[in-house]
């Protein structure tokens, strides 16, 4: 029972972060209706700006101790705010341009991801870096189940930064704008609003999002590198196929569910099959539901 | 239009022949060093590639290597083979018949020296790798040789010293199935831990590149391993460490490691999880003879870090070529040729005294060395001997 337990904690803290990136991609999807490659690699760039950001911040302080959580939470908005930067003028350079041309607009994408992982590598080296946690780290042990406070606050921020999204989706009209762009691309501007700037605002919070998760990310698997946004791109854009591309419950969910599908298959079935099971179950789910778990209908106008 | 192409294409024609008519410098030998500077690991491309520079520093200060009567300056030619077995294979290409090298230094770990020595045995290029343990780098290829020992001798090293240290029957492995020596060590953890009596109850992967292994560390402390072997590289034992520490494991199992973990950024990346922890590897500074002790305080003192085992088997492989060359006896400037000679040459060697043992080449080109046992001191930063293992056989 501990067993079960320990791996559904491991799962949880796996599954958040994946949500909060699979957000980036389901958010942009709805609102421009392409996969943004690069997502993963702003990952990344919020990493390592976090790292940077808390260096920072210590070194401001000089010798005046400031409260760990108070350099969590500052370095969190400083890589937000860097990150949206850096996420913005690629919109406005590399995606705008080609909004017409749809498949030029996703090989931009994945140039620019390839781009920032060498402007990354060039920057800062091929060394690791460590990550230093600004969360003093103590373990606690509940029912014979070992929980600690880094994957308390990683599950705990995720949950926070996604009702808030949810906040600002259901509850203000700029969240009601980006809904209404993913239903009906061009009665929107009919009605008013100005696409590109919801665009703009939807790549800004994307781009939060995925700071966080890298901030996160960092804290629970402290060393960052240039190529780490990869592969947990490629997951996290899965888990958002899987929940429904463009619709953001569907992302939350996907992340949850590719978290949960990856630490059961390691756990039960032997390791060297774990990626392959969890994908082939994430190819059944699609295949019993083309469009992702809560994916809207394709539907056709006539 | 046209007249600029073809104005462009003489200018061009004119200097490559101007540029190949230019006077030869001073009688110049070419050595490639094949090395991990970008990718996953680059402290062992760096290490490399300063130790392979200052050997060449050294050698060249001295007026340069002696064959045959007439001095030759040593150039080296440096290609990062990106910790990729792909690029390890085009590295070793380029330098062979791009650059034209004499020799082939590296490459180091063994997934990317595999490939490497592959092309340099087919193409008739001589080859050492300095750091890569895996038998398959040197089997049935005589063009390649090692100046390490081979992990059929470390990995059943580790078994029994985990069996024996720690009076443990129940062994775990977690190692990562993409990468050629870490799958051998692995397997052979096992078949030697089991043939001195043991069980393995836990045998788990990861592919490479993960980060959580959060899932394999549950398992393996469910199944009650006393002993976890890990045969990683220095990147990612301090997140296996880590993990493994958060999640409790090492409250029951000892976790042992290989040569890969040796590196300065261990205990930079691992910190205070890393203490009490037990390694093989190929030296221990604290009980390293004079020789040995001139290389690291003057590795030190050029490039700042103490030089981690990478640094004195590339400094070692330097040397034996210069060996090798002088067994040779004479270079007659026919490429084809003078390899061969070379590569006779270190088939020749004979108790050849380096920073990282003495060591004599067996048929196969791997060295017979002993194997030396490290406990980590993360809080003093150093790598601590325990005890030594004489070549001894396992299989």
């Amino acid at each position: 029972m501990t067993y079960i337990l320990q791996q559904l904690i491991n799962a949880i803290q796996l599954g958040s972060i994946y949500a909060l990136i699979a957000l980036g991609y389901s958010m942009v999807y709805g609102v421009l209706r392409f996969i943004n490659f690069a997502h993963g690699d702003i990952f990344m760039v919020g990493a390592f700006l976090s790292y940077f950001a808390a260096v920072l911040i210590r070194r401001l302080a000089g010798a005046t101790a400031i409260p760990t959580a108070l350099i969590f939470v500052g370095s969190m908005l400083l890589a937000m705010l860097g990150t949206a930067l850096i996420a913005l003028s690629i919109e406005r350079i590399a995606y705008r341009p080609l909004r017409r041309y749809r498949l030029s607009v996703v090989i931009t994408a994945l140039g620019m991801g390839v781009f920032l992982e060498h402007m990354t590598l060039v920057i800062v080296g091929p060394w690791r870096i460590s990550f230093h946690p600004l969360i003093t780290e103590t373990v606690y042990k509940v029912a014979g189940v070992s929980i600690s406070t880094t994957q308390l606050v990683i599950i705990f921020v995720s949950i926070l930064l996604m009702l808030i999204l949810e906040f600002i989706v259901r509850q203000t009209k700029q969240g009601m704008a980006m809904r209404a762009i993913s239903y009906d691309r061009e009665a929107v501007p009919l009605m008013g609003v100005n696409v590109d700037h919801i665009v703009t605002l939807t790549f800004a919070i994307a781009s939060c999002l995925a700071a966080a998760g890298g901030l996160l990310y960092a804290h629970a698997y402290p060393i960052i590198e240039p190529y780490m946004g990869i592969m947990v791109g490629w997951k996290a854009f899965i888990s958002a196929v899987v929940g429904g591309i463009g619709v953001i419950r569907g992302a939350m969910l996907g992340g949850y569910i590719l978290g949960f599908v990856e630490i059961a298959a390691g756990a039960i079935f032997p390791s060297r099959m774990r990626d392959l099971i969890s994908f082939v179950v994430l190819m059944i789910v699609l295949l019993a539901k083309p469009t992702g778990i809560f994916g809207l209908p394709l539907r056709q106008k006539v | 239009m046209r007249k600029k192409l073809i104005l462009l294409m003489i200018v061009l024609a004119l200097s490559g022949i101007l540029h190949s008519c230019a006077p030869a410098g001073p009688a110049e030998i070419l050595v490639g060093v094949n090395a991990e500077l970008t990718g996953a690991i680059p402290m062992v491309g760096a290490a490399c590639k300063n130790a392979a520079e200052m050997a060449a520093e050294e050698i060249n200060a001295a007026g340069g290597l002696e064959i045959g009567g007439k001095k030759y300056k040593i150039k080296l030619v440096i290609a990062d083979n990106e910790n990729k077995p792909e690029s390890a294979a085009a590295a070793a290409t380029k330098l062979i018949t791009q650059d034209k090298v004499l020799i082939h230094i590296g490459a180091n770990a063994s997934k990317n020296a595999i490939p490497a020595s592959s092309v340099c045995n087919e193409l008739q290029c001589p080859m050492i790798s300095p750091w890569s343990t895996n038998p398959n780098t040197t089997l049935y290829k005589p063009w390649v040789f090692r100046a390490c020992f081979i992990d059929s001798f470390q990995a059943g090293v580790n078994a029994q010293f985990g069996m024996e240290e720690f009076n443990a029957t129940k062994g775990a492995v977690l190692f990562d199935i993409g990468s050629d020596a870490c799958y051998y060590q692995g397997f052979f953890f096992k078949k030697t831990w089991e043939k001195l009596g043991g069980q393995i109850v836990a045998f788990e992967t990861f592919t490479t590149g993960d980060k959580d292994f959060t899932a394999q560390l549950t398992k393996i402390k469910e199944s009650g391993a006393e002993v976890l072997y890990v045969p990683q590289y220095y990147d990612e034992v301090p997140l296996i460490v880590k993990q493994a520490n958060r999640l409790g494991v090492t409250e029951k199992t000892h976790i042992i490691g290989h040569d890969g973990w040796e590196s300065p950024d261990l205990c930079k990346l691992c910190g205070a999880d890393c203490n009490g922890l037990y390694f093989t590897t190929h030296w221990a500074v604290d009980i390293a003879g004079a020789k040995t002790q001139a290389f690291i305080k003057k590795y030190k003192e050029k490039y700042g870090v103490d030089p981690d085992s990478v640094a004195g088997l590339t400094y070692d492989a330097m040397y034996l070529f210069v060996q090798a060359a002088k067994n040779c006896g004479k270079l007659t400037g026919n490429l084809a040729q003078d390899r061969k000679c070379i590569r006779d040459g270190l088939a020749a060697i004979k108790d050849f005294e380096g920073v990282t043992g003495t060591m004599t080449p067996t048929e196969q080109g791997d060295m017979i060395k002993s194997v030396h046992i490290v406990k980590i001191d993360c809080d003093a930063g150093v790598f601590r001997w325990y005890k030594t293992v004489q070549p001894k056989t396992f299989e």
